[in-house]
């Protein structure tokens, strides 16, 4: 799998099937180049088309956020594009100061960090296990980690939200944290083994031959070599942790002042009803940490998910 | 087949079984937490679900009496349940196609143009949106007025150009589910496209060479060279989106919360177990889950192992 990791990345600078296609088929006569430019600007008109029909549902809401609560609900928000420009900062405040969303963006921090760094601590000490270290089911216990990919963490709900009420767990965050960090563990394992299986062997026996010990091997070598299948995990992991809802309803559900964002947002859903304009800038809030992250790390991001595509 | 990577660290294969001196007994330290917590958090969970499914449980979560089939019976014959059995099935149907085939055309349409990278950008940024924000920008894109006030939805007002009365997207049953869908086709479309884009750029010259020289027109070139090169990675698309639809529960919950006759199992799921309190049929739900994505677990595990030369 990191072999293909590492083999789709690079396809991302690759020429495409028409770069290559073109340079077999050079139009000749006017009347070819004509049509052959002709076909090339259609498919760009129209391929620009689709992406703006892409982003027209985000833009809308975007413009949205920063209208006056009562024009919100009585114009449609592309009437705001045309003068006289009525934009304001107003919904961004109310969110923020009425209803708590400061804190919800901390609360979802505070969730996000330990849920991503925990899973991929006790994800690579597995994985470097499963990888490079001989012993008895080795290959059933990697195997059955990887069938828990496609397992829906709802079959799992009920008894562990029994278990965490019964002994008090509920309503904290390491609850949460517990929990993502078992979720995520099935996905950590698979792709971390992948890739540090991959890595060269005489590098590690050398190692082992110059008498470094497990500990060594894993943290001066194995690791550093991984930075970028740590880097793609982490990404995904992140964004999995801070784009969840199911789990922070079921396990803070009742406690409102750890609610992370989806969770607010998801409740100003249901009590608001109509109350569009806080909904807006509620919505972009909880957006601008993710679409941060992304254009930002698009590379490991995208590698991530080319690497990941049997994760549900 | 040994590749480069970017960081120019040469990466060569292992053999298919390493052969390691001796057993290593500390390995079980290095795996022990994370067997802990797939046994606490998976395998025992798993089995009390199970369990539980077939018990009658009280709003307290006291066990009142043995309840045998009695749960998977009413969600295989009670007509509200069979509606939630046949919404999953129109979403796994009418939104892996849409996810699937929009990525594919999408995927070989920007393959020949130059803007490739801004356009991919533009249709993956929705990947990293939570449901819930995608919920919320949606609901902007389905508002419904009534007829004769302004809309303010973008959709019933572009419906109002060609003088079509609004529609009550989420209300109207003849359209509300494939409202959802389209939600989640809106936010899954960039994933395939991306992937499958990786996948058209992977085929090897020397096949599209020999198909220009056979003289293959763009449709032959895609029907009978790009498909069947690409095939394995069109699965692998496929299978993520199945088992994705399959679970799916946000959208809906954000949305409707499974009013209109939208609800899915994950929603009935929740339904059962918080709202109406009812563990055992929560659990029978959760269950009914698992066993529809089971065939999708065992043809993954089939092709890992073969991927990995596991026994």
């Amino acid at each position: 799998m990191s072999r293909q990791i590492t083999e789709l990345a690079s396809r991302e600078k690759a020429k495409s099937v028409t770069e290559r296609l073109g340079a077999l088929e050079r139009p000749r006569t006017p009347w070819e180049r004509f049509i052959h430019a002709f076909n090339s600007s259609s498919v760009t008109i129209l391929v620009v088309v689709i992406a703006l029909l892409w982003s027209i549902p985000t833009f809308g809401l975007f413009v949205a956020s920063f209208r006056p609560p009562q024009l919100i609900s009585s114009t449609g928000w592309w009437s705001g594009l045309v003068p006289p420009w009525r934009f304001t900062l107003e919904n961004y405040q109310a969110v923020i100061q009425g209803q708590g969303f400061g804190m919800a963006f901390l609360n979802s921090l505070i969730i996000a960090i330990p849920g991503t760094i925990l899973p991929i601590a006790v994800g690579s000490f597995a994985a470097y296990a499963f990888a490079w270290m001989k012993f008895p089911f080795r290959n059933f216990l990697f195997l059955l980690i990887v069938a828990m990919l496609v397992i829906p963490s709802q079959i799992a709900l009920v008894p562990i939200l029994t278990l965490f009420t019964a002994i008090g767990f509920t309503g904290q965050y390491w609850s949460v944290w517990i929990v993502h960090t078992a979720f995520g563990l099935p996905f950590a394992i698979f792709l971390l083994r992948n890739f540090f299986s991959a890595l060269p062997r005489d590098l590690i026996e050398s190692a082992h031959i110059d008498g470094a010990s497990s500990w060594r091997i894993y943290w001066n070598l194995i690791l550093p070599l991984s930075v970028p299948a740590l880097a793609s995990l982490a990404i995904f992991q992140f964004m999995w942790v801070w784009n969840d809802l199911l789990v922070a309803l079921i396990f803070l559900g009742g406690a409102v002042e750890k609610a992370p964002l989806t969770l607010a947002v998801a409740n100003l859903v249901g009590s608001y009803g109509e109350g569009y304009q806080l909904l807006t800038a509620a919505a972009f809030i909880s957006m601008a940490l993710p679409l941060v992250v992304f254009f930002a790390l698009q590379r490991y991001f995208i590698r991530g998910i080319l690497a990941g595509s049997v994760k549900g | 087949m040994a590749t480069i990577s970017q960081e120019g660290v040469s990466l060569a294969v292992p053999p298919r079984r390493r052969r390691m001196e001796g057993i290593s007994w500390s390995a079980w330290i290095w795996v022990a937490p994370a067997l802990l917590l797939i046994g606490v958090f998976y395998i025992w969970p798993m089995i009390g679900t199970i369990v539980t499914s077939l018990e009658n449980v009280d709003t307290l979560g006291n066990v009142t009496g043995f309840a045998g089939l009695k749960w998977y019976k009413t969600i295989f014959t009670d007509p509200t349940n069979l509606i939630i059995l046949r919404n999953n099935l129109l979403w796994l149907v009418v939104g892996t196609a849409l996810t699937v085939g929009l990525g594919l055309i999408i995927a070989v349409l920007v393959d020949r143009v130059k803007i490739e990278r801004v356009i991919k950008s533009t249709l993956f940024i929705p990947m990293a949106l939570s449901f819930v924000a995608a919920g919320v920008i949606w609901r902007f894109m389905y508002i419904y007025r009534p007829a004769g006030e302004n809309q303010i939805g973008l959709l019933n007002a572009f419906l109002g150009l060609f003088r079509i009365p609004p529609q009550a997207w989420f209300v109207n049953e003849a359209v509300n589910n494939f409202a959802l869908i389209a939600i989640y086709v809106w936010m899954w479309t960039g994933f395939s496209m991306v992937i499958l884009s990786a996948a058209l750029k992977g085929i090897p010259d020397e096949i599209i060479e020999a198909a220009k020289m056979d003289g293959a027109n763009r449709f032959t070139m895609f029907w009978r060279v790009m498909i069947p090169m690409i095939a394995p990675t069109i699965t692998v698309v496929t299978i993520t989106m199945v088992i994705n639809i399959l679970k799916i529960f946000d959208v809906v919950y954000v949305n409707t919360g499974g009013a209109f006759n939208t609800s899915v199992i994950a929603q009935a799921f929740y339904d059962q177990l918080f709202t109406n309190q009812n563990g055992g049929f929560g659990s029978a739900w959760a269950v009914v889950l698992t066993l529809v994505i089971l065939p999708v677990l065992i043809i993954n595990i089939r092709r890992i192992r073969a991927e990995e030369g596991l026994r």
